[in-house]
């Protein structure tokens, strides 16, 4: 079977996937990084392979998320890309005619918009805690509910109550306040939700024209509160994909296929990239007052990239076609 | 006395060739890093923007250089910047740097005013000399420019990666070396030669970005992490909407020097959209948006330091003119965080979709 991989390495989890040569998606690995993303990506990688039918060929790998570059220099990488274009070609792949993207996951947040199946405009949002989905694991941590049950007990509200969402101190503090006067749990799961809306159209949607189809990804889309508190606000039906939560690593694994009909032949290094040792690390340059930190990725002993630096004194000095920035980003 | 200036880009050649032309003595502060800016966020309100902190962290490095007192801008009108000065000068006082501070406010009507200002600078030297320095100055501001405008066009299209940025930097220094008129129409033709031996690929297609937004964060490379430098490596031409020496034109010179893009252009060009001033550039950034649509650039990026209130108005407004004008705009707010990968990130996905764009419109033409 020829197959195509697409990895999305995240600040806290990293999402492995293979699709088949009609782009169905055949298998899919999930970790968390524990601040450790080479060690996970090879543990992942394992066990990817461990699960693969012998015929398996990878014909091509491609990745995304803010550990883009080090996952692509480590397995070479046929597609690098970021975040937005992976998760809308993903969406249009598997929701053909979407026009809207709502995307929230763990630590940030995006919009995109597609029209004719090319994105025409998106917004990201990577600082504001109060519109994603670490928000929600914590307050359900609070309220000692476990994250499974939060949209099942949300759905049960009547009357939900208005949470202040701009900033999550101020969500949290209003949260604690409407427990402390008894308002009912599942009102007060309803109205979180709703919060989140309120602050996701707000910061993100604004001024944009937000046209069904409309898609709803990320881990965040597995909540039915949330879905339903999108569809009340939005007044339209919202689809949550199959495999919504990766959608980044599908999007990644179709960009690789593209790139492979194009050049042919993959730089794929092959499944044995976890038994290497691989290391990364780091140190402040001190040749200017920028200290800039750069970065390094050893291959045992052998540094096979870095970057980081402001100058290009440290990326321009390996001699590897893998540094210069058109590639990595 | 020796006198410092905040950076802003690339305005200490001009500054240090006006003020040294009347003998002044000056401490150029180093370059804006990471440590200025550590020092600036150490001491400033947190609130404050972007430009305050590194302005501050500017003058801390420069004391320890020996600089006595601080040459700095003034302003009016609903921006903060106005008070900028009087603020950094407390703030340095509570901190026993003891600062001279000497505060440039732009002319309310004629240059005149402008002349008294910096001639307190120097005391003895005659108007004609005060005159010339001005005018050196200017030049200054006026070569480094052609260069900058030069490397932008050069950036997309260079064989090696890196190139670009190497020539800048030489043919900065043979500016920055000129002392009189005479060296520097000198400087200039080598500095243009210099630009000129990067090789390029003209056939190379790029797109074209118009950068709109804040004065300091359009001019002050380390503020917007080097965004020009991204962009070009993308693939992009970059056309920025304010340079210095145009800036100086219409706010010192009180548009003195004519045939040069003034911000009336643009202004007129925002009216449909914002017709009040609202203090910074927010008339112009509506305004160049406007513009750069008509003109047939891809896409526009508007830059603005956090809390800006200014551009906050412009950004509210954007999305009209994107509508109208069919033109992608993306805004990004600057702020002490030096998360590049993030600033990358959104890059890329604009030029991607700028990209997508341009190959449908010549996918129909053609
Ligand atoms: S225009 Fe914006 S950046 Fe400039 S001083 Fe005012 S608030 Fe600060």
């Amino acid at each position: 079977m020829k197959s195509y991989m697409g990895i999305d390495v995240g600040s806290v989890s990293i999402n492995i996937v293979l699709i088949d040569e009609h782009c169905q998606v055949r298998d899919a690995v999930y970790l968390r990084t524990q601040g450790q993303p080479i060690k996970t990506l090879q543990k992942g990688l394992k066990e990817m392979a461990s699960r693969l039918p012998g015929s398996t060929q990878i014909k091509g790998v491609g990745t995304t998320g803010s550990g883009r570059h080090l996952a692509g220099v480590i397995l070479g990488a046929d597609a690098i890309k970021n975040e937005i274009t992976t998760h809308a070609v993903a969406a249009s792949h598997l929701v053909p005619g979407v026009q809207t993207i709502l995307e929230i996951g763990g630590q940030d947040s995006k919009i995109i918009l597609l029209r004719n199946n090319v994105v025409s405009d998106f917004a990201m949002n990577t600082v504001c805690a109060a519109g994603t989905g670490s928000f929600l694991d914590q307050q359900a941590g609070r309220l000692n509910i476990k994250i499974e049950d939060f949209g099942p007990i949300a759905l049960k509200a009547s009357t939900p109550v208005r949470i202040a969402g701009r900033c999550a101190v101020f969500a949290e503090s209003d949260m604690i306040h409407k427990q402390q006067i008894g308002c009912d749990i599942s009102d007060i799961l309803a109205g979180l939700c709703e919060a989140l809306v309120r602050n996701y159209l707000n910061n993100l949607g604004k001024g944009k024209e937000i046209l069904a189809p409309v898609v709803f990804q990320g881990g965040v889309a597995a909540n039915l509160g949330m879905i339903k508190a999108f569809e009340q606000a939005l007044n339209l039906p919202v689809q949550i994909p199959p495999h919504y939560n990766v959608m980044g690593a599908v999007g990644a694994a179709l960009l690789a296929r593209e790139a492979v009909k194009k050049s042919l032949s993959s730089r794929f290094k092959g499944f044995n990239v976890v038994d290497i040792n691989y290391r990364a690390g780091g140190f402040e340059c001190s040749g200017c007052a920028n200290c800039c930190e750069v970065i390094e990725i050893r291959k045992n002993e052998e540094i096979i990239a870095r970057w980081g630096d402001r100058c290009g004194k440290w990326s321009t000095a390996l001699n590897n076609d893998l540094n210069t920035e058109e590639k990595i980003s | 006395m020796k006198v410092t200036f905040p950076h802003m880009g690339y305005m200490w050649v001009c500054l240090k060739a006006m003020l040294e032309y009347l003998d002044v003595e000056v401490v150029v502060p180093p370059p804006t890093s990471k440590k200025t800016l550590t020092l600036g966020t150490k001491h400033a309100s947190e609130f404050a923007c972007l430009p305050l902190k590194l302005n501050l962290g500017n003058f801390i490095e420069a004391y320890e250089l020996g600089a006595e007192a601080i040459l700095m801008a003034g302003g009016c009108g609903p921006c903060r910047f106005g008070y900028y000065a009087y603020v950094q000068k407390e703030i340095l006082n509570d901190l026993q740097y003891n600062y001279n501070l000497i505060v440039l406010e732009p002319p309310e009507k004629h240059i005149s005013e402008f002349l008294i200002k910096v001639k307190q600078l120097t005391g003895s030297k005659s108007w004609y000399q005060v005159i010339k320095a001005i005018r050196f100055g200017y030049l200054k501001a006026k070569a480094v420019d052609e260069m900058e405008k030069i490397s932008l066009k050069s950036r997309p299209r260079e064989l090696n990666t890196g190139s670009t940025d190497l020539a800048f930097k030489l043919a900065l220094a043979e500016i920055d070396r000129a002392g009189t008129t005479d060296d520097l129409a000198v400087a200039l033709v080598k500095a243009r030669e210099i630009m000129s031996s990067v090789i390029l690929d003209n056939h190379r297609s790029v797109i074209k970005i118009g950068l709109v937004g804040e004065i300091y964060t359009l001019l002050d490379p380390f503020s917007n992490q080097n965004i020009e430098k991204h962009l070009g490596k993308m693939g992009v031409e970059v056309d920025r909407s304010i340079y210095l020496s145009e800036w100086v034109n219409d706010h010192l010179f009180m548009g003195l020097v004519k045939n040069v893009r003034s911000r009336e252009e643009a202004c007129r060009a925002s009216r449909p959209y914002l017709n009040h001033f609202v203090g910074g550039h927010g008339e112009e950034t509506i305004g160049n948006t406007v513009l750069y649509a008509k003109n047939g650039y891809d896409g526009v990026i508007q830059l603005l330091p956090f809390t800006c209130m200014p551009e906050i108005v412009a950004q509210s407004i954007l999305p009209g003119v994107c509508t109208d004008h069919n033109i992608s705009v993306m805004s990004l707010i600057l702020d002490e965080q030096s998360g590049e990968a993030g600033i990358i990130t959104r890059l890329e996905a604009f030029v991607d979709l700028l990209n997508r764009k341009k190959e449908q419109r010549e996918a129909v033409t053609a």
